[in-house]
């Protein structure tokens, strides 16, 4: 029982079914990230001066990973190309290069920029305490510098970093289960230099994760945490090193991480305080969830070309039986890669240079 | 060469084979004309992008003018992306009615929901002006 | 539920070009079908017993609105074992199944949820749609088959989660169908909760595997529409029904996706901490909550009335799709304003996606948007009212005949002028600043939906249970479930009108009991409104018995049973793997009945053209088609 117009076009639509139906499909994937980009809008809109930020996202690698989707783009749509021609080897040669191309777009987003983020530090100050740290923000200038005209430069509230140490009050702590999660996580305690009676906790491998558990330690009875965290120490980022530089008004192309200069905050004048991570404002939460549902369809359509291009049944061993039907199926597996492509031209100027 | 028709069974008219097969030959030439177009677009796409990150350390004046000038340069992106690497140049009137009215509705979904945010009730706490 | 399908063909001819001897095997034959017929009764069945549940949830909800804080009686005590102690409680003298304010809004949500997504959606778009347009079209399948069945199977799996919250420690989603953030984002994850398997978290999977399943069912139903269509079948030829279940594809396709993002936006929030709707500086219970704040729980409510609106168009379209085939069959002439429908079933379509905010009048909006979605709501009253209208002119002169699926087509009609006319005063923002969120909103959407559309879902069972089954249903206990469950569903939602205008709440868990002094003069309607539910349900045994035992002992259906001319009925019935036992064009309109000069008072859509006489009215035959 054959389905009609499966490879050849009903004549008054002009369309395979394949095609009319991933155009659908495309249509709905449109209103899918819409939706997304309109709580971006929203978010963006209703956060409060300061607490939308610029310039964290590596501009470099970002840029490098959309000339490596373009050129997939490119890839698939000469891969369709050599199909109609009937040239099977160059297929597999553009099609090969259009999956390589994916998977190291993935590649560099899972082994490198999202990973990244998460041994990154910041702290959103209390409105109250912003004065306190004028020193790492520079809101002073900023206010000047904005009385004179241009585009508005966004005063700064947060303090972020590379955490160095943390120093807490384990009075009430567990003892056993305190030494055993240090020496898990390869961290070493002693008594801080300003206040004894406190621990100051350091290590290699101190992410903010690791600080939330640490924070998060019982004290053998269910009634409070047992550790208190008092005073972050972290190896400031390049705007809060040097506030009053007018190069740190604005971003710039090439990322810069953390600096040697080191900045305390108090605990308890920090409003709320993670890892780059979703949780750590709405910024991070859109740009992780477009991304992650973004790559999501980069994974699918890798594995689809993989599919289309591996010796088997339904992929290139189509190429002898029906290849005007290998060629609809590169199609349509094409519009797709495409659909991809067209959304991360949008995201890459919105979440890493805007 | 090995033409593919429709082996299957197809309750539409048949078109009749000759035409198939001469719409498949006529298909080959109209493909090596495109390959450099595809190419080309390609390098376009490239550089474009290179001019997006450009762009995005010019100051246009407000940060309204700074968005604006990077979605225009991105909608063009898009347009060469859609309209070469996607046919959407030339493809059938059915999937720009579907298109049209996609874009209508997800463009209704922002400047409506812009258009709540943008418009309070006068004098109180949801007022930002 | 089984059909009498068999697998050979009944006419099993030499020169049949459907594969007779087609055998997959009972897992891909029953279980793992691509057939559209058997993918239809799949949605159906499993969509009838979710339509059951939500009833049998409201039933207790409405015990305790006629008797706050007494025990369900006879089967509270299986209630609590079953739901456990977040639902139900014992009262004061230890009788156990009194239903807590928890359980209330539990079921009350889960009551909405199914009743929509579980039901409805399933029945009349998925169930009807499959079964019959590829049929109504000439086609021997859908477009994508493969694509069909695991759009079932995706909407099973959101069946799982959905029936397996009730059963997790807290019970199922306590939000409301509507899961407005910030409540929903808190709602569940107390320290007695587990991190996923907790009501909301499984509501919220449950609605993206849901979501997923309609995706691909509409990119079918679409595709096959425009791709499928037999030879001679234009495009204003189709049946009115296949325009209605086009229309619906697309509202299904373009509307669902912001609610999936805004579904994916909740589990952000729930599980890792993000802040998509929860805003700065909340507190709960006294303490201030972990979220970094800055979140907007309008954006949510925005996401999903942009599709929650569509859906309710969704609701109701397959329905009047429906009733438009059984009025023009059971009244012998052509659908009046042909036309004029579809043209106005577009205009719906297309304006249903701007009236959403309509649900948002208390949200502090300005003059200016409240202007514009007061403007676009009245708007799109227009179109509805077209196509009742038209329905209703189309009985007019018409040699009517009272079957079944006649009555509940016909009283479809001024049951769903009811939902649609009391819905036009909350278009205005003044009006609906104080009906919201009281009974008047519940009465106005459940006399579109339940005396609506349900009633329109009983028309298509028993005007096409012949065609599936091979067997009529009982035509006197057909009589008797409409007439009983006419005057029930009334006696359920007309007082609601009465009580939402003296200000009555839709989600006090007692019934207005706390505030009885300011509702004094309405209150009292409870218990007749809760003893009509009862009576309705009791009304739907007789309908229970006739679905189930017809299909043994039911009148053996001939192919045609109601002399009807759209193509379904030109197949065996029930009809073979495949559909058509010969090749199909269509030669005419869809309600050719009554044609002066015909020899019978209907004329198939396919029946050829007799060569010694001009051809009736709207004959152009199969070859001048392509123009369209």
């Amino acid at each position: 029982m054959q389905i009609p117009h499966e490879v050849t076009a009903r004549p008054d639509t002009g369309l395979y079914n394949a095609k009319l139906g991933i155009w659908l499909f495309l249509a709905s994937e449109v209103m899918l990230f819409g939706g997304l980009f309109s709580a971006y809008i929203f978010l963006r809109m209703g956060a409060p001066d300061g607490y939308w930020p610029h310039g964290l996202l590596n501009v470099p690698v970002g840029a490098m990973n959309t000339a490596v989707l373009i050129a997939s783009s490119v890839t698939v749509v000469l891969a369709w190309a050599s199909l109609k021609m009937r040239k099977f080897s160059q297929y597999k040669l553009w099609m090969g290069i259009s999956i390589l191309c994916g998977a190291l777009f993935l590649f560099v987003k899972l082994a490198y920029e999202w990973p990244q983020k998460f041994d990154h530090f910041g702290a959103f100050i209390k409105p109250e305490a912003l004065a306190k740290y004028e020193p790492l923000l520079g809101n002073k200038r900023i206010e000047e510098e904005n009385k004179k005209g241009g585009a508005k430069i966004d005063p700064r509230v947060e303090i972020s970093g590379h955490l160095h140490e943390v120093v807490i009050d384990a009075s009430a702590a567990d003892k056993e289960r305190l030494d055993a999660f240090l020496k898990k996580h390869h961290l070493e305690a002693k008594p801080d230099a300003h206040h004894p009676n406190l621990l100051a906790v350091e290590g290699k491998h101190l992410t903010p994760g690791v600080v939330e558990d640490l924070a998060r330690l019982p004290d053998g009875t269910l009634k409070a945490p047992g550790i208190k965290l008092k005073t972050f120490v972290l190896a400031l980022d390049p705007v809060n090193a040097d506030p009053t530089n007018p190069e740190s008004d604005k971003p710039h192309f090439w990322y810069k991480g953390a600096t040697e200069k080191h900045g305390e905050i108090q605990v308890e004048d920090v409003e709320s305080w993670s890892a780059f991570a979703p949780k750590h404002s709405p910024y991070f939460a859109v740009y992780f969830t477009i991304t992650g549902l973004h790559g999501l369809h980069v994974l699918a359509g890798v594995l689809i070309m993989l599919y289309f291009w591996l010796p088997i049944e339904g992929g290139a061993n189509m190429f002898k039986r029906n290849p005007e039907h290998l060629a609809n199926r590169v199609e349509v597996v094409g519009l797709f890669w495409h659909f991809v492509d067209l959304v991360w031209i949008f995201v890459f100027p919105i979440f890493y240079l805007l | 060469m090995t033409d593919s028709h429709d082996h299957g069974k197809s309750a539409a008219p048949a078109v009749p084979h000759a035409t198939a097969a001469a719409a498949d030959h006529g298909h080959d030439a109209h493909h090596d004309m495109h390959l450099g177009l595809y190419l080309g677009v390609g390098a376009f796409l490239l550089v474009a992008t290179a001019v997006t990150v450009w762009l995005a350390y010019v100051d246009f004046g407000s940060r309204a003018a700074n968005i604006t000038v990077a979605m225009i340069v991105a909608s063009i992106k898009v347009g060469f992306v859609a309209a070469i690497f996607m046919h959407l140049k030339g493809e059938k009137w059915m999937i720009w009615k579907i298109l049209l009215f996609t874009i209508f509705f997800v463009i209704g979904l922002f400047m409506l929901t812009y258009l709540h945010w943008a418009d309070p009730i006068f004098g109180t706490t949801h007022s930002h002006h | 539920m089984s059909t009498a399908a068999t697998t050979h063909a009944p006419d099993d001819h030499a020169h049949a070009h459907d594969d007779h001897h087609y055998d997959p095997g009972f897992w891909r034959k029953w279980v793992f079908s691509t057939d559209h017929k058997m993918i239809g009764i799949q949605y159906g069945t499993t969509g009838l017993a979710f339509l059951m549940f939500g009833f049998m949830l409201m039933m207790v909800m409405r015990w305790q609105l006629a008797h706050p804080g007494e025990a369900v009686p006879v089967i509270g005590g299986m209630l609590q074992a079953i739901f456990g102690s977040s639902a139900f409680q014992a009262d004061a003298n230890g009788i156990r199944g009194v239903l807590t304010a928890d359980g209330y809004n539990s079921f009350g949500a889960m009551h909405g949820t199914i009743m929509v997504f579980f039901g409805i959606v399933p029945v009349a778009f998925a169930a009807f749609g499959n079964f019959v347009v590829p049929l109504q079209i000439g086609a021997i399948d859908m477009t994508f088959p493969k694509i069909n069945m695991a759009s079932f199977w995706c909407f099973f799996i959101s069946c799982i989660f959905m029936v397996v919250s009730f059963f997790v420690p807290g019970g199922a989603a306590k939000s409301g169908w509507t899961s407005y953030p910030p409540l929903s984002g808190i709602a569940d994850l107390g320290p007695l909760n587990h991190v996923f398997m907790n009501g909301q978290t499984l509501w919220v999977t449950g609605m993206v595997f849901n979501i997923t399943a309609s995706l691909l069912g509409s990119v079918n139903f679409i595709a096959t529409i425009i791709q499928l269509r037999a030879p001679g079948m234009t495009w204003m030829r189709l049946p009115f029904f296949v325009w209605a279940q086009f229309v619906t594809a697309f509202l299904l396709l373009l509307a669902f996706p912001p609610l999936e993002a805004a579904g994916v936006m909740q589990l952000m929030d729930r599980a890792f901490g993000t802040s998509f709707f929860m805003p700065t500086g909340l507190i709960v219970n006294g303490a201030i909550t972990q979220w970094s704040g800055g979140g907007s729980p309008i954006l949510w409510q925005h996401l999903f009335w942009f599709l929650a609106h569509p859906e309710v168009y969704v609701l109701i379209l397959p329905g009047i799709g429906m009733v438009a085939e059984i009025i023009a069959c059971n009244t012998r002439k052509p659908l009046y304003g042909y036309k004029a429908m579809v043209g106005a079933i577009f205009v719906l379509g297309f304006l249903s996606f701007i009236v959403w905010a309509h649900h948002m009048y208390m949200t502090g909006m300005g003059a200016k948007v409240a202007g514009f979605f007061q403007v676009t709501t009245i708007m799109i009253s227009v179109p509805s009212v077209i196509l009742v209208t038209a329905l209703m002119l189309s009985l007019w002169g018409g040699s009517i005949r009272f079957t079944v699926p006649m009555l509940f087509a016909t009283a479809f009609l001024p049951m769903f002028g009811i939902g649609g006319l009391t819905g036009i005063p909350l278009a205005f923002n003044a009006v609906d600043l104080y009906l919201h969120d009281t009974y008047y909103i519940i009465g106005h959407f459940h006399y579109v939906v339940a005396p609506g559309t349900i009633f329109a879902i009983f028309a298509g069972v028993y005007h096409w249970y012949p065609k599936a089954t091979g067997r009529m249903l009982n035509e006197f206990l057909g009589k008797m479930h409409f007439w009983l469950s006419l005057i029930f569903i009334n006696g359920i939602f007309f007082p609601m009108f009465l009580q939402g205008m003296a200000g009555v709440h839709r989600r006090w868990y007692d019934g207005g009991a706390t505030y009885e002094q300011l509702i004094t003069p309405v209150i009292h309607w409870n218990n007749f409104m809760s003893v009509s539910a009862f009576l309705l349900g009791l009304a739907q045994i007789p309908f229970i018995i006739n679905f189930c035992a017809s299909i043994w002992m039911g009148r053996k259906a001939s192919d045609n049973p109601w002399d009807a001319t759209t193509v379904e009925w030109d197949t065996p019935t029930p009809p073979p793997h495949g559909n058509f036992i010969k090749e199909i064009s269509v030669y005419r309109g869809p309600y050719e009945y009554s044609v002066p000069g015909a020899d019978k008072d209907f004329t198939p859509q396919t029946e050829a053209p007799r060569s010694d006489r001009p051809p009736s009215v709207g004959v152009a035959g199969p070859i001048a088609t392509h123009a369209h």
